[in-house]
Formats: structure tokens, C-alpha cells, sequence
């Protein structure tokens, strides 16, 4: 019997009709008279489930997705952004209904695709503790029991009376996550919740979720953060277009997530309002000459070349991530150098990152483009990759993710 | 040093001890299956589930009542201001400049009587439209029956409804009129009243979550029924050859049945509360039916 059984589950969505613009004044006066039909023919067709499912303006959010859980399992869902890991949470969680396909789930499902759902800024931090905990299927009685618990782990016991909105908003995120964490569901479903709170209050919450991971729990648990994956999760499914590319032991599956990643062109998201652009991201070994490779020790070089408005001031960031997705460096160049400028259409910069210390394997590198203030920001993910080498070959592969050439010695030596 | 680092690893490992976990647990033991396919059965309302969600209901009810009035000075004075400010301008301008007939009532208590009934229709209908767009955000982040949302609007309305029933009782008490026996069929006018408001805002409020047209226009459309009921006017100024259908408007029924069982005048209206509890019920179970097929939308528009 398994926890959850997902059969060829496929889900449509409608994409917006696009609109012609027109170009005369008759054309013009024609148009605004045609716009409330236009407009509920627009709105009629938001709806998901017309007649002619191959029109060319249908987008497959799931595409007969077929996957079969067992009771215990924790599966980290991956993707990239637009794959259909959000809308196949909200399948599992009956807020959106298949086009076609079915589901069966056994057992208590609860599912968190957002903290704090029905938050009020006007109840009190008590009041909103029964609404959040009835929201998500919680009963009365249940809350009450639960309810010092609730009140501990959130730490805003003060502050129970007080209005929601008179709460700052680290206090809101704890209490929501408080009464999230005391649900005792036999499946759980959650969506990125530990995007929330600074980062000690989230390793409340991912130790709070490792104990539900090894509860004997179901967990479906979807996530960028490939680092809380490859942690939580023993079995990853890889989610591309609305289908499942990879399924299987999760870092296998991780890995094959960033290779994807990695091996498409320059995915930028770009802000409008940053008058400065990413045109291209190289890995330079020590002589400026292009590496795919890079000795444990030696020195790597990675190129930026920037384009855009003359004179305008900016920083570039740039993140390497290992195979298991963590972390390895994360620099910013204001951090020693003045903001950048630049000086003609297109600049190339250079970051030299001396005697690269990481463990053997690919790195992904990431880049980002933000203003002064750090408010504007033009993100290149994962747009270069490398590889480390080990010099010894034949080593037996240790599991650090940084490695050093330490000292040995006998005491007294 | 390779027996070093192999007991090095499975020490590491955090995957090893949560296997040992999961193997010492039993297995879930399922007491509920749900099966997520595309709708095809027919069902107007899933009342075990309603019943399942009953504290959910309750909570979105006393929300509603709770936040309605935060941080306001007059608080659930509001109330009754509405309807009480209705009934002064209504006995100016149609008790005394165009001289309306009362059934034999002074024109105000004649208004306010049938002002506590609409008053509490025309707000909750506009709330209950408006309940799954305000609400939206959490429609698409969570499931319960969607249909706790028109519900608990049209139940939270009922407490500006008592009070001004409340102050009913006073301005009967002022104009020396004494309540009537048929102050017992009471409760029978409450139903229809409170089905066809169900009914109403479960109609308008699924339209309303994709079309936010009906938002705009419910509000104003309310103003204009009200000359559709027997607020202003008696209902024995309508003429005979109409009166039956007139009388398909529940609150047409409700409203009489009020000053009737308040005021005694006029006569307990069978008739229409008989025709009205008709059409209370087949709104409400049409309202009832279109939102359950509309349900499956909502968080794909909202």
C-alpha cells in the first residue's frame, strides 16, 4: 500500500491571450469598444477547462506525471522555476483540480504551501493561533491541547493578546510556523516555508523538519534550497516542463538538476529598472585561458562582462554551489572594491579566486548584478560551471566539501 | 586509513540514521484515502464534509464579527445606525413628502420593520459576493470546502441582524405598539431569509471570483431591489395582476411576515412566505449546485 499514488496526473492552464496593440486612431477608438468583450472572452477563458485542449495559448503545468510513495518516505521535489512543482503540491493538496489523471493519497494530509494562511492583522496573536490551526484542519480541541506547545516554540507568549499587526514581522512568520509545526498530519505536504525568517529561525525550522522527516512521516517537500534537500530528503524527483525527468536517490537527482541547470544557456532574470546587463560568465584558469577543469590548489579566474548605461554604479556578486547543492562561496565585489562602473557599452571584470580549496567535483556558479542599495538586481543562475580535480588520483574521495592541505606531525617532532 | 574512513561515513551519514528510523516505525496506519481525479459526480451540497470543517466555519463566522468592528469608537453601534438613519430619511421623504400609506402605522416604526430585514439582506448578500475574492489568497494556498466562505458571511451578518431586531423591540416599546402572538413564526422567516442570502451569495460570489464585474455591480443592484420588496411601501399598493410575481421575491414575503408578526398589520402573508420559502429553496439549492461546479476553478482565477 503506498502513501501516495499519482497516475498520469497532467494539468492545463490557459496563458493570456495576447493582446494587438493598435496603431491608428480608428484602430484605437475600434479597440476600446471591443474591450469588454475582449476582456470576457479573456476572463471566460481563465478558466482551465475548455473543449480543444491542443490549443497553441495551453500550457501543460503537469504533464501525465506518474510517481508512487511509500508511507515513511521523504521526497524532495526539484525544479527549476515554471517546472510544475508548485501546481502538483496543489493537486496533491485539492486546492486546484487535475485537467486529467488521478491521485490516491492514504492517510491525514496537511499541507503547507504558505505560513500564517488566514492570518488576520486585527486578531490577536491567540485568536489567529485557532484560525491558522482550523485553516489547516486542525480541530478546536486539538489547538487547545496543543496550545502551550504552540506558544513555547513560537517564544511571542508576551505578545499573545496583542494584535497581529502591531507584531513585527519575524514574530508573525514564528507564530505562524508554530502552529504549522504542531500539526501531526501522516502526510505532509510543504512548499518552501523555510523561505521565511532570518536564518537562525530557519534552522529552527529545518531541524523542526528533519524530527517530522524522521518521524515515519510522508513527506512531500519542495524546495530550491538544494542544500535542505540533499539534508531532509531521501529520494528526489526532478520535475522539467511539467514532467518527471529523474527519480531516485536524492543526490543522484540533484546532481542531475544542476548538470540541466547548468548546460542551458544564460538564464538571466533581469530587472527592467538595472540599466546594467550580464552578457557572458566564463571560468578562466590562472593564464585567463578557458577551464572546464581546475587543480585542487590552483587558481581560477571567473570573467563578467557586463553591458549597459554608462556611469552607473553597481556591484557584481558571484556564488559557486556544489553538486549537493551548498553553498561554497559566496562573494560580493563591494566587499573589496569600490562600486563598479562602467566605462564603455560592454566591461569584462575578473574575480580571482586564489588556490581554490573545494573538494573534487562540478561547481555551478552563479551571478548577480545589484545596485548600490542592493535593491535591484539582475541574477544569472547557474550560468558557468567547473570542475575540481583531484592532483592524487587513485585518493579515496573524502566528503568535505572544502579540502585543505593539512600538517601532520607526532607530538614532540 | 580506508576502514577509517568508511566508519568515518556511515557516522556522517544522516541518511543512515533516518533509515533506521523510518524501519522501526509501523506503518501508517490509514483511516482516511483521498482520490484527487477530475469532478464528474453531482452533489449539491457534501454536508459530512461541511461537518468535518464545522470549527473552520465557526472561526471565518466569529472572525468576520470581530474584525467588522476592530478599532472603531461606535463598535456594533453601527449596527444599528444604518438601518435607524434609513428610517429617518425614508419617513421625510416618503412618509411625509409623498405621503406613502402605512397599513395605519406610524411611517417610521412601518420603515424600520422592514429596514431590520434588509438592511441585514442587501449586507450580506454584498459581503457574501465579495467573501471569495477578499479571501482569495487563502483559497489558493490551502483546501476546505469553499463553500465555509459565502456561509460564514451570511451567519456573521445575523449579529448586526439581532441587534437591530433589538432596537426594534425599544422603538415598538416608544410607538406603544405590543408584539403579536405571531411573533412565533419568527424563526420560519429568519430561514427563508438567511437561505435565500446563502443562495444569492453562492451564486454571485463564484461568478464574482472570476468576473470582478459583479463586485461593482452587486452593490448597486441591492439599492435597486429594494423597490422590489415592501421597504418603503406597502405591498398593498402593488397592483393584483403582478402581485405573483412579486411575491417570487422571498424577502417580499419575509418582510410583510415581519410587521406582521410584529406590528400586526398587515395579515400573516401565507401566500407569499408559501411562494418565497419556494424560491428561497430552489436559489439556494442553485446556488448551491453552480458554486460546486464553479469550485474547481476558483483557485486557478482567484
Amino acid at each position: 500500500m503506498y502513501a501516495i499514488e499519482i497516475n498520469e496526473l497532467s494539468k492545463a492552464y490557459r496563458i493570456g491571450l495576447r493582446e494587438e496593440i493598435p496603431d491608428t486612431l480608428f484602430g484605437a477608438v475600434q479597440s476600446l469598444a471591443a474591450a469588454p468583450w475582449r476582456n470576457w472572452q479573456r476572463l471566460r477563458r481563465l478558466n482551465t477547462f475548455g473543449k480543444a485542449d491542443n490549443e497553441s495559448d495551453t500550457l501543460w503545468a503537469l504533464e501525465r506525471v506518474t510517481a508512487q510513495i511509500e508511507p515513511g518516505e521523504v521526497v524532495g521535489i526539484i525544479g527549476r522555476n515554471g517546472a510544475g512543482k508548485s501546481t502538483l503540491l496543489k493537486v496533491l493538496s485539492r486546492i486546484t483540480e487535475p485537467t486529467s489523471g488521478r491521485a490516491l493519497i492514504r492517510g491525514r494530509v496537511s499541507s503547507l504551501l504558505e505560513v500564517g494562511t488566514g492570518f488576520h492583522p486585527e486578531l490577536t496573536g491567540r485568536e489567529n493561533v485557532y484560525m491558522n490551526g482550523t485553516i489547516l484542519g486542525m480541530t478546536r480541541r486539538e489547538i487547545k491541547q496543543k496550545f502551550d506547545a504552540i506558544v513555547e516554540f513560537s517564544g511571542v507568549d508576551r505578545f499573545l493578546d496583542t494584535p497581529v499587526k502591531r507584531y513585527s514581522s519575524g514574530m508573525k512568520v514564528r507564530l505562524a510556523f508554530a502552529v504549522a509545526a504542531h500539526l501531526e498530519p501522516e502526510i505532509l505536504i510543504i512548499d518552501e516555508v523555510l523561505a521565511v525568517g532570518d536564518a537562525a529561525f530557519q534552522q529552527k525550522c529545518l531541524g523542526k523538519m528533519r524530527d517530522v522527516s524522521g518521524s515515519g512521516r510522508t513527506v512531500l517537500f519542495v524546495s530550491h534550497n538544494t542544500g535542505a534537500v540533499t539534508s531532509l530528503c531521501r529520494r528526489g524527483i526532478l520535475l522539467d516542463h511539467g514532467k518527471i525527468v529523474a527519480d531516485g536517490p536524492v543526490r543522484p537527482v540533484i546532481a542531475e538538476y544542476l548538470s540541466r541547470l547548468a548546460t542551458n544557456k544564460l538564464d538571466v532574470v533581469t530587472d527592467p529598472r538595472l540599466p546594467v546587463q550580464i552578457q557572458n560568465v566564463a571560468c578562466l584558469d590562472a593564464e585567463f585561458g578557458p577551464a572546464a577543469q581546475i587543480a585542487f590548489g590552483e587558481s581560477l579566474v571567473i570573467a563578467v562582462t557586463c553591458s549597459g548605461e554608462m556611469g552607473h554604479k553597481f556591484s557584481i556578486g558571484i556564488r559557486v554551489v556544489n553538486l549537493q547543492g551548498i553553498v561554497v562561496y559566496d562573494l560580493l565585489s563591494s566587499d573589496e572594491v569600490p562600486l563598479i562602473e562602467l566605462t564603455k557599452d560592454s566591461t569584462v571584470w575578473h574575480a580571482v579566486l586564489p588556490e581554490i580549496g573545494l573538494n573534487e567535483g562540478p561547481h555551478y556558479v552563479s551571478v548577480l548584478l545589484r545596485d548600490e542599495f542592493g535593491v535591484r538586481r539582475t541574477i544569472a543562475e547557474n550560468c558557468a560551471q567547473f570542475s575540481v580535480v583531484s592532483p592524487h588520483t587513485g585518493a579515496i574521495r573524502s566528503k568535505g566539501c572544502v579540502r585543505l592541505k593539512a600538517e601532520w606531525f607526532r607530538d614532540g617532532d | 586509513m580506508s576502514v577509517l574512513i568508511e566508519d568515518l561515513e556511515s557516522a556522517v551519514d544522516l541518511h543512515a540514521t533516518e533509515r533506521a528510523n523510518a524501519s522501526s516505525l509501523p506503518p501508517t496506519a490509514s483511516t482516511e484515502m483521498v482520490v484527487i481525479e477530475p469532478k464528474s459526480r453531482w452533489m449539491v451540497i457534501d454536508f459530512r464534509e461541511l461537518w468535518q470543517y464545522r470549527d473552520l466555519l465557526w472561526f471565518l463566522t466569529w472572525r468576520g464579527i470581530k474584525v467588522l468592528y476592530a478599532q472603531s469608537a461606535i463598535g456594533v453601534g453601527w449596527a444599528v445606525i444604518q438601518p435607524l438613519f434609513a428610517m429617518f430619511v425614508y419617513t421625510i421623504v416618503f412618509g411625509k413628502f409623498a405621503g406613502i400609506q402605512s397599513d395605519g402605522l406610524p411611517y417610521a416604526i412601518f420603515a424600520y420593520a422592514a429596514l431590520v430585514p434588509w438592511t441585514y439582506f442587501s449586507n450580506a448578500v454584498v459581503e457574501g459576493t465579495n467573501s471569495l475574492v477578499t479571501n482569495a489568497q487563502m483559497i489558493t494556498k490551502v483546501y476546505f470546502p469553499r463553500m465555509i466562505l459565502p456561509l460564514s458571511a451570511t451567519f456573521a451578518k445575523l449579529v448586526d441582524f439581532t441587534i437591530a431586531l433589538a432596537l426594534l423591540l425599544v422603538l415598538m416599546a416608544w410607538f406603544g405598539i405590543a408584539p403579536t402572538p405571531r411573533l412565533i413564526f419568527l424563526p420560519l422567516l429568519i430561514v427563508i431569509m438567511v437561505m435565500t442570502v446563502a443562495g444569492i451569495g453562492m451564486w454571485f460570489t463564484a461568478l464574482a471570483i472570476q468576473y470582478r464585474d459583479v463586485k461593482h455591480g452587486m452593490t448597486f443592484a441591492v439599492q435597486l431591489l429594494m423597490y422590489a420588496a415592501p421597504v418603503v411601501y406597502p405591498s398593498s399598493l402593488v397592483p393584483e395582476s403582478i402581485r405573483v410575481v412579486y411575491m417570487l421575491n422571498p424577502m417580499a414575503g419575509v418582510i410583510d411576515g415581519f410587521r406582521a408578526a410584529f406590528l400586526g398589520q398587515p395579515a400573516m402573508p401565507w401566500q407569499a412566505i408559501a411562494i418565497g420559502s419556494v424560491s428561497a429553496t430552489l436559489i439556494l439549492l442553485s446556488g448551491a449546485a453552480y458554486f460546486r461546479s464553479r469550485e474547481k476553478i476558483f483557485a486557478d482565477v482567484a
